[in-house]
């Protein structure tokens, strides 16, 4: 079929919110942010602003008609500043002009002052101080204590993880337009219309039905969006009712760096215990999370760090601790991975330093410990279905590890200033929100007159594919061509109470709701052309090719003629579907069951060459062998697990969020933050799909989730970046800090410097 | 007035000279296909193509509008994706969604603008070099390149051989109004501006604005920026007996392709790649890079480098000054306020000077540099005749090794040498710690990237190996 979002791409005509023709009338808003990290608001001088030609209003806390209340989970985040202020860049104020650019003007002509109160900008910090949203959680199996003393070798360590910057292209946007009758239409560029709905509601003071929330598309989302995109959406929506014209907000990208959440860093303390042979018997963690100053979703993705804190590998005697740490940074949010990627390098490093101690190569340790069936997970899930030994052996079998590891030291044997380094990162990654009451979703499906059919389900498209794939399955149901089939927008009045597009379910969720309406519509027309032709086997009508077909012969009746009839017979043409993951559920107090519907697994192999000189390097070559389940589009997966490695080989090399100790980002804009270029990725880029496999109940057409699962190979940069140094320097015991910049990569080659 | 060509319709318009492309395309055009990414042209969602009459033929070359003054187009055709879709998709379209080469759409028009630039523009075979130049300057954060690296593969059987606009429009590669641009181009008169001469200190003198935008946008958008590129007398590059005379207004581009540049500066071509984006080199300019003075401009270190001097013109006088005595502080140089640059002059070097420049970044492409270094060395007999290094990052101004060079003359090219002439280096600097590097990483690198210079010149003489077994 045609990809049409594609077309519309290439052509520069599909449109994201402000692209959307604008209504008449249509105002700016910009926002103020707090110059400091932390302090208390003394005042807010607005004269000079309020006189700029063209502002049409200036708003601020007192000004909000209902609740000032965003937070989601824990409700502990005001959308505009009240008394104190808790990070650099938190909304102050709102500017509404005729044009943008005088709206960004008055807001520089705001003067505020503020004073300032201590920083925290260390999670370990915040800890220590009593700093922590919600309580901290503890995970185990066994016994740890037991085991340590039954251990060959038993080391300790430490993760100091770098966040991570989204990058989206488009940054946050929303347009609100005040509708009759006390009523909202708002474009946001939100992965969650339903989030974006409800917190509009509380900060208007109106019920959720009178609020729409339409999303087209993203630009780019990656977690980002999920919960991050209500604070603009309400901005717009706020002063759209209250001047009662169409306000659209828009951040450039500096705005969007230094207002936004990103990826959690974290610090985190490791104690691992192994036989002489590699076989781990005992891991115990202490994960601080950096939260930023609110909760967002930290709690929700702190909680899937402890549900993978062991990766792969099974590990019977595990103690997982793991607690959000209040900071004066900006609310860190979901992204891609969710926790997972912290909890999985955090993991790795401790594999590798084990393996170091007991003389053993990682290859041979990950291999020792790696998940089976029947096992059981930290948190109570028996595995079922894990592929990951299957794709190490056809990773070793294709590639030979050891084969590898020999041309490596060959290489190294011959070269001084450059060496060679490898890493095999396994992932096993648990698909389904970990709070399993979200693990639901709703379709909306009309057939018209003329055979063309509509789809509407909670799920938005941000590139990665979910139209193409929602055309591809519900035409396959019906047994017509994908080109009938149009997907629309996500919108709040056809699909209530959705679900965020996240946590790499969104297919599966809505795909399933989506069939399930098109089951309930196919089978009204089946009976109906069964009672029409006078045929008494239900079951042997199909509709293949667009034919109607009775023990698979024809019947001179086609999709058009079957719809046609069915509209004059009044046969319902739509049906609204609805499915929630059956069989998951996981209690918080005893810390067990079974969160997750399925488990996604792979085996990928990264080489690099360190320039030990230059303290630079290349990244050569990434294979991967990736379990997809049933492939619906290879192409579409294949580009969901590159981009998802590029992001995840980012986070562990160049992409460098820091911050300085007064909460200031030292990266606000693209100059600073680099992302992967077109130079930076590998040429050599394998990727292969799992072929044998046991099949996973419940998928639509068996196809299993990929959005965030190949983030995660992109650990293996590091350690095959820090192999390649332990080759220059085989003296030196270095550290598990990410990422691992240039700037880290000399330093740690060259101790001895000393200016 | 600017008067030029969008896409198919001629336009004239009074909007303020400094306003960007980029705006006026968005909000007063309505053109949404082009798109706004970052607003300093590292991210290319709002690349257009700009053409140009050049020696009687089209030249089109893909800019970021982000950092493009609107009165820059006079005369010129402004093309954004809209200009280039037709009826049926382009072949370069058809190709990114072949390939599935695009997600979220949103880099993708830029990215469609710059491959058909790069087809516009192809000199013999389209390598995968050439691809990469021509997504250097475009971040896709979905789908990690692969994808689109692969994109133009299938036309280049199809391309084999043919060049210029004349034969893509024969192969329906780009609508047929194109053919009409150059005559209608003729029909524009020339451009309402001052003299040169007559530039003061009321105005602000705008080269190729790739600085200047991303750091002063708010001070650009008045009326009071001269764009320095529509006076053809600066730009250019000439030869004479002894120097190589650079007008400042001289792409990046321009300069890398020069071929007495590329014989003086053999390894020009690879460090261009990592200095800036094919749409960056583009705008961005030799006599800009001096005069932002930026203590880690790339250009700026390889002239320093080269003992370059700058001619100044004041009204009708002249003055020439060496680039090493132009930095006066940091951001602070000997320029008066109604001067302008108008030509860089490299003097040729010596017989057997070699020349070689390191540049260290946390990406290694297209970033700004940690540290960056230049050396120009003349060894005959084993024994340096002459040589200088110029090494940026680490103080307030691109900085000049004088005596590093000095200490230099008369030595053997030996392991010890290199050593000495380290230690003073690091001596002679005064790096901070900033987001680009610690002091004590690049007083460091400062150190390699002068081991690197000679291990690279010398092979024979000098091993990485031996700085390290001996300390």
């Amino acid at each position: 079929m045609k990809p049409i979002e594609l077309d519309l791409h290439t052509r520069g005509i599909s449109q994201y919110v402000d692209d959307m023709p604008r209504p008449e009338g249509l105002l700016f808003a910009a926002v103020l942010p707090s110059p400091v990290a932390h302090g208390i608001i003394r005042s807010l001088g607005t004269d000079r602003a309020l006189q700029i030609h063209g502002v049409s209003a200036l708003f601020a806390a007192q000004d909000i008609p209902g609740e000032n209340q965003i937070g989601t989970i824990i409700q502990d985040e005001p959308m505009l500043a009240e008394k104190e202020v808790h990070y650099m860049g938190q909304p102050l104020a709102i500017v509404v002009a005729e044009e943008l650019e005088i709206a960004r003007k008055a807001v520089r002509a705001i003067h505020v002052e503020i004073d300032e109160l201590p920083v925290i900008v260390d999670p370990k910090e915040a800890y220590q101080q009593g700093e922590i949203i919600g309580s901290p959680r503890l995970f185990a199996s066994g016994d740890v204590e037991l085991m340590w003393e039954k251990c060959d070798a038993v080391v300790q360590g430490s993760c100091d993880i770098g966040g991570q910057e989204h990058v989206y292209l488009e940054t946050q946007r929303a347009r609100a337009l005040p509708m009759e009758g006390k009523r909202m239409t708002v474009y946001s560029a939100t992965q969650s219309p339903y989030t974006v709905q409800r917190v509009i509601s509380k900060i208007l003071g109106l019920p959720l039905h009178a609020i729409e929330v339409d999303v087209k598309r993203l630009g780019g989302a990656f977690g980002g969006k999920e919960n991050q995109a209500s604070l603009w959406a309400a901005i717009a929506a706020m002063s759209a009712w209250i001047l009662q014209k169409p306000v659209e907000l828009v951040l450039t990208r500096a705005e969007d760096m230094q207002m936004t959440g990103k990826r959690h860093p974290y610090i985190s303390d490791f104690k691992i215990g192994a036989t002489r042979d590699g076989k781990i018997l005992a891991y115990e963690v202490h994960h601080y999370q950096n939260a930023g100053a609110s909760a967002d979703l930290s709690t929700a993705i702190l909680e899937r760090t402890l549900f993978h804190s062991a990766n792969s590998y099974y590990i019977p005697n595990t103690r997982i601790f793991g607690v959000s740490c209040r900071t004066n940074l900006q609310p860190h949010t979901a992204f891609r991975g969710f926790g997972g990627p912290q909890a999985m390098f955090v993991m790795e490093s401790a594999l590798t330093k084990v393996a170091e101690a007991l003389g053993m190569t990682r290859e041979e340790v990950q291999c020792e410990n790696l998940l089976t069936d029947g096992k059981y997970f930290p948190y109570g899930q028996q595995a079922q279905a894990i592929e990951v030994l299957t794709c190490w052996y056809e990773m070793d079998a294709k590639y030979d590890f050891d084969l590898v590891r020999e041309r490596v030291e060959s290489y190294n044997a011959d070269h001084f200033e450059t060496k060679k380094g490898f890493a095999v990162m396994p992932i096993c990654f648990g698909i389904s929100f970990t709070s399993s009451f979200m693990n639901q979703a709703g379709a909306l499906v009309h057939v018209y007159t003329d055979g063309s059919v509509s789809v509407s389900t909670g799920g938005v498209e941000m590139g990665q594919g979910l139209n193409a794939n929602l055309a591809l399955i519900t035409a396959r149901a019906f047994g017509i061509n994908p080109d009938r089939i149009t997907v629309e927008s996500t919108n709040t009045t056809r699909v209530a109470n959705m679900s965020p597009s996240a946590a790499s379910t969104t297919l599966h969720l809505n795909g399933q709701a989506a069939l399930i309406a098109v089951k309930e519509i196919k089978n009204r027309l089946i009976s109906m052309i069964t009672k029409e032709l006078n045929l008494d086997a239900y079951a042997s009508v199909k509709i293949k090719n667009e034919r109607v077909l009775f023990e698979g012969h024809k019947t001179g009746w086609d999709w058009e003629r079957l719809v046609q009839k069915a509209y004059f017979s009044r046969v319902d043409l739509s049906a609204h579907g609805f499915y929630a993951t059956p069989n998951i559920y996981f209690d918080r107090d005893q810390k067990k069951g079974r969160p997750f519907a399925y488990h996604v697994c792979g085996v990928a192999l990264i080489e690099a060459t360190v320039d030990c000189l230059r303290g630079v390097y290349t990244l050569d070559s990434v294979k991967i062998l990736h379990d997809i389940g049933e492939s619906l589009d290879w192409e579409v997966e294949m580009g969901q697990i590159q981009g998802a490695l590029a992001q995840g080989l980012g986070w562990m090399t160049l992409e460098d969020l820091r911050y300085d100790d007064h909460g200031r980002l030292l990266s606000p804009t693209l100059a600073e933050y680099k992302t992967p270029d077109v130079y930076f990725m590998p040429d050599e880029i394998e990727i292969t799909p799992l072929n044998q496999r046991e099949t996973v109940d419940g998928l639509p057409y068996g196809n299993k989730a990929v959005g965030e699962p190949p983030f995660m190979y992109g650990i293996g940069a590091f350690f095959a970046i820090r192999d390649a140094m332990r080759a220059f320097r085989p003296d030196i015991d270095f550290g598990f800090d990410a990422p691992m910049t240039p700037e880290r990569v000399l330093m740690a080659l060259h101790p001895e410097f000393n200016s | 007035m600017t008067r030029f060509i969008l896409n198919n319709t001629e336009t004239c318009i009074d909007l303020p000279a400094g306003l960007s492309v980029l705006d006026y395309l968005r909000h007063n055009q309505r053109l949404t296909g082009t798109k706004e990414g970052c607003r300093e042209g590292d991210c290319g969602a709002c690349v257009t193509l700009i053409g140009e009459l050049w020696q009687n033929k089209m030249r089109y070359l893909p800019v970021a509008t982000c950092l493009t003054p609107l009165c820059e187009l006079h005369g010129k055709h402004l093309v954004t994706i809209e200009g280039l879709s037709m009826d049926d998709l382009s072949p370069v379209q058809q190709a990114i969604l072949d390939k599935k080469a695009s997600q979220c759409g949103f880099c993708t028009p830029g990215i469609t603008v710059s491959l058909t630039g790069l087809l516009m523009q192809l000199d013999g075979d389209l390598s995968e070099e050439q691809i990469k130049r021509a997504l250097s300057g475009h971040l896709c954060r979905c789908t990690g390149y692969s994808s689109l690296k692969l994109t133009l593969a299938p036309l280049k059987k199809r391309m084999s051989g043919r060049t210029g606009i004349d034969a893509l429009l024969e192969m329906g590669m780009l609508p047929d109004y194109f053919r009409s641009i150059p005559e209608r181009l003729k029909r524009i008169p020339l451009p309402e501006i001052k003299q040169l001469d007559q530039i003061g200190s009321d105005d602000i003198p705008l080269a190729g604005g790739t600085d200047l935008y991303a750091q002063h946008r708010d001070k650009l958008t008045q009326n009071r920026i001269v764009p320095l590129n529509l006076y053809p007398e600066l730009k250019g590059i000439r030869s004479d007996k002894n120097a190589i005379r650079v007008g400042a207004l001289t792409t990046f581009e321009s300069f890398a392709q020069d071929p007495e540049i590329r014989r003086i500066i053999p390894g020009i071509e690879n460090y261009i790649k990592k200095i800036a984006s094919w749409q960056i080199r583009n705008r961005a300019t030799i006599g800009g890079n001096i005069i932002n003075a930026s203590p880690i401009g790339d250009i700026t270190i390889l002239l320093l480098t080269m003992g370059a001097e700058l001619i100044l013109q004041q009204g009708k006088s002249q003055r020439v000054i060496q680039l090493s005595q132009f930095y006066k502080g940091y951001k602070q140089t000997d320029k008066k306020s109604d001067e302008i640059l108008t030509e860089i002059r490299i003097p040729i070097p010596e017989p057997g000077s070699l020349i070689h420049f390191e540049k260290i970044s946390k990406r290694r492409h297209l970033d700004i540099a940690s540290v960056n270094s230049a050396i120009k060395i003349r060894v005959n007999k084993n024994q340096i005749q002459d040589a200088r290094i110029g090494v940026g990052g680490v103080a307030p101004i691109p900085l000049l090794l004088g005596e590093v060079g000095q200490k230099l003359i008369g030595c053997p090219v030996s392991v010890h040498t290199v050593r000495q002439a380290a230690s003073l280096a690091i001596k002679s600097i005064s790096p901070i710690d900033d987001i680009r590097g610690s002091a004590a990483y690049k007083q460091l690198l400062t150190r390699q990237l002068i081991i690197a210079h000679f291990t690279l010149l010398f092979p024979d003489q000098v091993k990485a190996r031996d700085f390290y077994e001996a300390d």
